[in-house]
């Protein structure tokens, strides 16, 4: 299944953080590297969506959503910074 | 192919280049939801343009069985990073291949309806030109653009236009020169993305000025 991108999950981000989330920036708790959040891997039909990291493929954010509630995953991440 | 119009009460109002994301919900309670780029300029009533998927769980309801006064569930516009206004200047390369085109176009209509807008180069890779979207439109695009086709799997007899894939080369002959210093917006399937902006960015464009939207062959966008 080819990825999509960080703009397909605009929508979720900003239910699940209230506020524009594509065009924050996130860094890789594994590899260090930085990137728009609408720039990183996307793949919407893994059981959940997962956010991977476009350098080493790591799993920046996971969200599963279970009976209307959202389970949110960031530990891949070492910084997500929204200007 | 079919755009629909959307009467959203209490819409906030969008930027060219978001999309909305609709949500169907079936009698048993199971959702689907798709992503849509917003056909219509920020001026405009909102309009998508959706393409038909024979295995879609949600175009076919939207292409075939919508009526006017049908209502949907949609939460939009989303988005703020595939967005352009007039403030970011140019001169812009917008590049789209097949339905990539719907949010270039909510671009390129905003860009005519406030005037004095940037320079404009689009690029766009249909398969043939039956898939050509907005093609009467796009034959007219205003002062200051100009829009290349071209038709990778089938062109009609007498085409005279381009049937070649946008790789390097094909680009470093159609894009802006770098020391223009051009704002890009590419968006397409995920393959296509991946070879236009690797592309741009090895002509010398800037990271930070090759902004980029994936579709999948699956949804919406």
């Amino acid at each position: 299944m080819e990825p999509l991108d960080g703009n397909a999950i605009a929508g979720l981000l900003l239910d699940v953080f209230g506020a524009e989330m594509t065009n924050a920036t996130g860094i890789c708790a594994n590899c260090g590297a930085t990137g728009k959040v609408a720039e990183l891997e996307v793949y919407l039909r893994a059981p959940g969506t997962v956010v991977r990291c476009r350098g080493c493929a790591a799993a920046l954010m996971v969200f599963v959503t279970v009976r209307e509630i959202t389970c949110v995953d960031l530990r891949g991440l070492a910084q997500l910074v929204n200007d | 192919m079919k755009t629909i119009i959307v009467d959203v009460p209490d819409w906030p109002g969008h930027r060219a280049g978001q999309h909305l994301d609709v949500r169907l919900t079936a009698e048993d309670g199971y959702r689907a939801e798709r992503q849509y780029s917003i056909a219509s300029a920020p001026e405009e009533p909102v309009a998508i343009t959706v393409e038909r998927l024979d295995d879609g769980e949600v175009s076919p309801y939207l292409v075939d069985e919508l009526r006017p006064g049908d209502g949907f569930e949609l939460r939009g516009p989303v988005g703020g990073y595939f967005v352009w206004g007039r403030e970011d200047g140019g001169p812009l390369l917008l590049v789209a291949g097949g339905s990539g085109i719907v949010p270039l176009r909510a671009i390129l209509r905003h860009r005519r309806n406030t005037e004095g807008g940037a320079a404009v180069r689009l690029l766009y890779s249909s398969r043939s030109l039956d898939d050509v979207i907005y093609r009467a439109e796009l034959d007219d695009p205003g002062d200051g653009v100009d829009v290349v086709h071209t038709l990778t799997r089938r062109q009609p007899p007498g085409w005279t236009g381009f049937a070649r894939r946008f790789d390097a080369t094909f680009l470093r002959e159609l894009a802006w020169p770098r020391e223009d210093d051009p704002l890009a917006f590419v968006c397409g399937p995920t393959s296509f993305v991946e070879t236009v902006a690797t592309a741009l960015v090895g002509l010398g464009y800037r990271p930070e000025r090759v902004k980029t939207e994936r579709f999948g062959a699956t949804g919406g966008r």
